[in-house]
């Protein structure tokens, strides 16, 4: 393997856990929810499958676990937000902390103990293909399921009638529900999907990216994954692109650091942070003001009679 | 089986100062439950959260040196959040205006400058919270970039500035290369409000804010237009009142404000410049912002209970040996606690069976 | 049961209060700890724990043990102090970035004994600890001199700051010593704790084709990556082979037990002083975990290394060190550097390809 070829598999995991919350986070945007929690969801996705697949010995439950606990999270979420329609920004938050903390407790008992690699699962024949071979046909279950839900996301959104009631729901939803549109499901469904992607991206990074749990390891990954739905203009693909160019800053900045270019450390750090506002300055410039934000996002929705 | 929402026609005025109240029990409760299936008495998590802080002399002033930075930044919010601006990056400007107040105080070390060294530190402390606020502001207005995204990724950055600086170029020649400033002179140090208190001016900046706060936002054209701009920012520009100025205007009092309190806690409490400065005020002030309801005298009462749940905590940790975890997940559970209050009150809730009304 | 308890401590607390923080409470022994990280970090504060629980196991009934955790260096006093106003008679705060703080809560509380580890100010109720884990550094740089293929290894370090760099110096010097031709690739975290960067930059170090990891930085990923890319590499604070069973040559690991319980022995007897403790390998603090997965010659000189350097034999920085430039250090200490001249170190020794970040 080479060089060129080991630095983009890493930038490939690293990004994986980002590309898997943003995708879920899109979608409840798109729906016309804010929700500022992913931190959370993902903290305790990461802390349940973690305990889970410890307990039951198994990556499977593991990850099934991880889902549920992002799932549950976020239907607490949707009844304050939609149920009560209370603030989305503070109620958002106020699941990451929640989060955090909980997780913390469920995780407590679990520290130190570890878990063996999962499989990499090797497409026959395609993964011998030079250069790219390895990169896309030799990864494991996560890296395809990711990409995967990209495509599946993307296709629901444009091309199915219920992406399109989604995305009307999200646009304005005042006159969706005067269609007859049922917000509130829609809403509740994009949430509950929303969670479910940050449980799973937490049990990736505990279960597949790191193998231990350890209080706080999702160390803002959760708010990344929301900056990169913005930078994304709300469209998965782009989603997808985000995430791969913030995967590989972070990852060559260290390589930088390894190959003893002279720079402080601490710029080349701040070089993921600093690529994506100007990665989002320059799309914004070429798109001109229409960034594609939901109409109705963030606002609660009570429907007048 | 859906909710159904309804808008109350008309809200006493009681009924709203009841919510909060209402919402602390409930978070009392949930949290008892919790406390109860973890095999400890709740009650006696109550005395030692709430009762003993509150009635212990210490207690209360420390309650006023960590309310202060929290009170500060989040009236600074409240201007953002009233406008609909969602300012997340208070972290990072509270880190620039440390930065840039030390940068004076760093200066005149050893030097025989005089009085005038501290306001100045303060005036350029604003400043640096101002400008780094004004930056997702004028990329927002100019460009369109969402301020979400770009004021968070400033917080990393100044972060890593700050790192840099206290371990490279502003490191203490004498500290054994150790990554931290010299300590400021007298001339630099915000005294304290009582002579050997804890508590620094920075208290008195902020019940100022608080007080000029809640004129400017309930009594003059600036906060209405603040309102209007963020319940129906197309009322706003009809009305002649331009979104530009109102965003600008907006970040740079949060910044300000943040960076304000930056380098009061730099100059007031720490003494020094070093890579930490902030057990993450920045982002507790969004919780307090919003545990107060947008309004200055509830921030001051918001930012003062989250004070308390800190401090409670670590007698938690202490007496009962009760994890930091839990005083986390209460603070979660207290903010949706308050949220939800708050919604029922404006809203009618009620809960059918589907088919019932379509 | 815990409600009568907490009746008797909030008691003791009360009158505590009123006499103003003195001496009470002889029959029992409380010690308490303020840890920088989660006890569950499984690295730095973890060991801290552990060195705790060894407290509790030898004197049972006669102490009390308390801890703190996750505490922000920035906000760091109240929480000491809380422990000084609740009865404890001895209090370790384990972080350098709490060294201002426990200096001030010390001088208000002269009548209790307070151990502050990696600093350097002292009182006379205030000692310093820390350990030498540079010579364990000099030990695991010689196994990896001898087990590199590639003439490559590689350091993930934390913060460039004295001891981090010191540890890289010895480390080298240590790989140098058997193969003359090695090299040394650093990459920097800037982060203590982020398990997945921590993986993101030993796998960075993997892929520029280094063969051995050494870390600095506290959790076990960075040797996990090795394990999955079948190379090998050290343990850091804790003996963390089960999260690396193949991969794992040995691991550097900070024994705090023995002195803690010397320390709350000697408050128990009533000889405690105020001190300054750097111990080694000789003294028990820093203790190398069993040498694995390596040739029986390599393990040989690894643990004739360690007798050595137990021994006072061997000191990895003994004179002549030179810098990068080629110009000697001068030397101050006896035929080695001094132990100021370590605990400063802010220079890469002569050989290491790369520019210290300054």
């Amino acid at each position: 393997m080479t060089t060129f070829e080991a630095i983009l598999l890493t930038i490939v995991t690293a990004s994986t856990p980002l590309l898997i919350a943003a995708m879920g986070e899109l979608v409840t945007e798109r729906s016309g929810v804010l929700n500022l929690g992913v931190e959370g969801m993902m903290a305790m996705g990461a802390a349940c499958s973690f305990a889970a697949a410890v307990t039951f010995d198994s990556t499977l439950l593991g990850v099934a676990a991880g889902i549920l606990a992002g799932a549950l999270m976020s239907a607490l979420f949707a009844l304050v937000v939609l149920g009560f329609a209370a603030n989305q920004v503070g109620s958002g938050l106020a699941l990451t902390i929640l989060g955090l903390g909980l997780a913390g407790l469920i995780g407590a008992p679990f520290v130190g103990s570890r878990r063996d690699p999962i499989a990499v699962v090797d497409v026959p024949g395609l993964s011998d293909m030079p250069l790219i071979g390895r990169l896309f046909f030799e990864q494991d279950l996560f890296v395809y399921g990711s990409i995967a839900l990209t495509v599946l996301v993307a296709f629901y959104l444009t091309r199915t009638r219920s992406g399109l009631m989604l995305r009307s729901v999200g646009e304005n939803h005042t006159s969706a529900h005067g269609l007859g549109l049922p917000v509130w499901r829609i809403r509740f469904l994009a949430i509950l999907f929303g969670g479910a992607c940050s449980g799973l991206a937490g049990a990736y990074l505990a279960l597949v990216y790191t193998r231990f749990w350890s209080p706080g390891m999702t160390a803002g990954r959760g708010w990344i994954a929301l900056a990169l739905v913005v930078f994304a203009a709300w469209r998965p693909g782009w989603a997808l692109v985000g995430a791969y160019i913030f995967g590989a800053a972070t990852v060559l900045q260290l390589h930088a650091q390894a190959a003893q270019f002279g720079v402080p450390s601490q710029v080349l750090s701040a070089v993921p942070y600093l690529a994506t506002i100007l990665a989002l300055l320059a799309l914004s410039i070429r798109r001109g003001r229409a960034i594609g934000a939901p109409g109705s996002l963030g606002m609660p929705f009570v429907p007048d009679r | 089986m859906r909710f159904e929402l309804t808008p109350r026609a008309s809200v006493s005025p009681v009924v709203r100062a009841l919510a909060p109240v209402a919402a602390f029990i409930t978070a009392f409760l949930i949290a008892g439950l919790v406390i109860w299936l973890m095999g400890r008495s709740p009650v006696a998590a109550f005395q030692v959260y709430v009762s003993q802080p509150l009635s212990d002399p210490w207690a209360l002033q420390e309650l006023l040196v960590k309310a202060t930075p929290l009170a500060l930044i989040a009236i600074g919010l409240a201007y953002c959040f009233r406008a609909n601006f969602w300012n997340i990056g208070a972290e990072g400007q509270y880190v620039v205006g440390a930065v840039l107040g030390s940068w004076l105080a760093l200066k005149t070390h050893g030097t025989e400058a005089g009085f005038w060294v501290l306001p100045v530190m303060l005036l350029l402390g604003i400043l640096g919270g101002a400008l780094y606020g004004l930056i997702p502001a004028f990329l927002k207005t100019r460009f369109g970039v969402n301020e979400i995204l770009t004021s968070l990724m400033l917080v990393y950055v100044a972060q890593l500035t700050l790192d840099y600086l206290v371990r490279g170029p502003w490191r203490d020649p004498k500290g054994f290369n150790f990554p931290q400033s010299v300590t400021f002179d007298p001339s630099a140090t915000l005294p304290p409000v009582l002579e050997a208190g804890r508590v620094h001016y920075g208290a008195v900046f902020a019940a100022v804010a608080v007080l000029v706060t809640a004129v400017v936002l309930g009594r003059t054209l600036f906060g209405y237009r603040l309102r209007l701009t963020g319940d129906a920012p197309r009322a706003a520009r009809f009305a002649g009142f331009s979104t530009k100025a109102t965003t600008l205007a907006v970040f740079a009092i949060s910044g300000g404000l943040a960076g304000l309190a930056g380098i009061a806690e730099v100059s007031g409490q720490i003494g020094q410049l070093q890579p930490s400065i902030s057990p993450g005020y920045g982002f507790t002030a969004i919780t307090v912002a919003f545990l107060g309801r947008l309004n200055p005298i509830g921030i001051l009462v918001a930012a003062l209970v989250v004070a308390l749940t800190f401090i409670g905590g670590e007698s938690a940790q202490i007496m009962l040996k009760l994890p930091l975890d839990l005083t986390q997940a209460f603070q979660g559970i207290l903010l949706l606690c308050v949220l939800a209050a708050d919604a029922l009150v404006s809203y009618r809730v009620r809960l059918i069976s589907r088919g019932v009304a379509k | 049961m815990v409600s009568r308890s907490l009746i008797g401590i909030l008691a003791g607390a009360a009158a505590l209060a009123l006499s103003a923080g003195g001496a009470a409470a002889q029959q029992k022994l409380k010690v308490g700890f303020i840890y920088v990280g989660p006890v569950g970090d499984h690295g730095w504060s973890y060991q801290h724990d552990v060195g705790r629980k060894a407290i509790e196991k030898a004197f049972g009934d006669k102490v009390e043990t308390t801890y703190v955790e996750s505490v922000p260096e920035a906000d760091s006093e109240r929480a000491i102090e809380q422990l000084a106003r609740t009865g404890h008679g001895l209090i370790f705060t384990t972080s350098f970035g709490f060294m201002e703080p426990t200096l001030k809560v010390a001088k208000k509380y002269p009548n209790i004994k307070f151990e502050h580890a990696t600093g350097f100010k002292r009182a006379p109720n205030l000692s310093t600890y820390a350990a030498k884990f540079h010579e364990g550094r000099y030990i695991i740089g010689q196994i990896a001199g001898k087990m590199s293929k590639s003439g490559t290894i590689g350091y993930v370090g934390a913060f460039p700051i004295p001891e981090v760099v010191a540890g890289i110096n010895s480390y080298f010097l240590g790989a140098q010593s058997v193969n003359p031709n090695i090299k040394i690739k650093v990459v920097w975290a800037n982060s203590w704790y982020d398990p997945a960067k921590e993986a993101d930059a030993a796998k960075a170090l993997l892929d520029q084709g280094v063969d051995i990891i050494a870390q600095h930085t506290d959790s076990p990923a960075p040797i996990q990556a090795a394990e999955a890319r079948g190379k090998f590499g050290f343990g850091q604070a804790s003996d963390m082979e089960r999260f690396a069973p193949k991969a794992q040559l040995t691991a550097i690991v900070d024994d705090w037990s023995k002195y803690y319980v010397d320390r709350t022995k000697a408050v128990l007897d009533g000889n405690w002083k105020s001190q300054d403790v750097w111990g080694g390998i000789d003294s028990g603090m820093v203790v190398m975990s069993p040498y694995k997965n390596m040739p029986d010659d390599v393990k040989k000189m690894a643990e004739e290394t360690e007798a050595a350097i137990k021994s006072g034999k061997l000191n990895p920085f003994k004179c002549p060190i030179a810098k990068q430039d080629g110009s000697q250090v001068e030397c101050k200490g006896n035929g080695a550097l001094s132990d100021e001249q370590v605990l400063g170190m802010n220079f890469y020794v002569k050989g290491i390809d790369d520019k210290l970040p300054q």
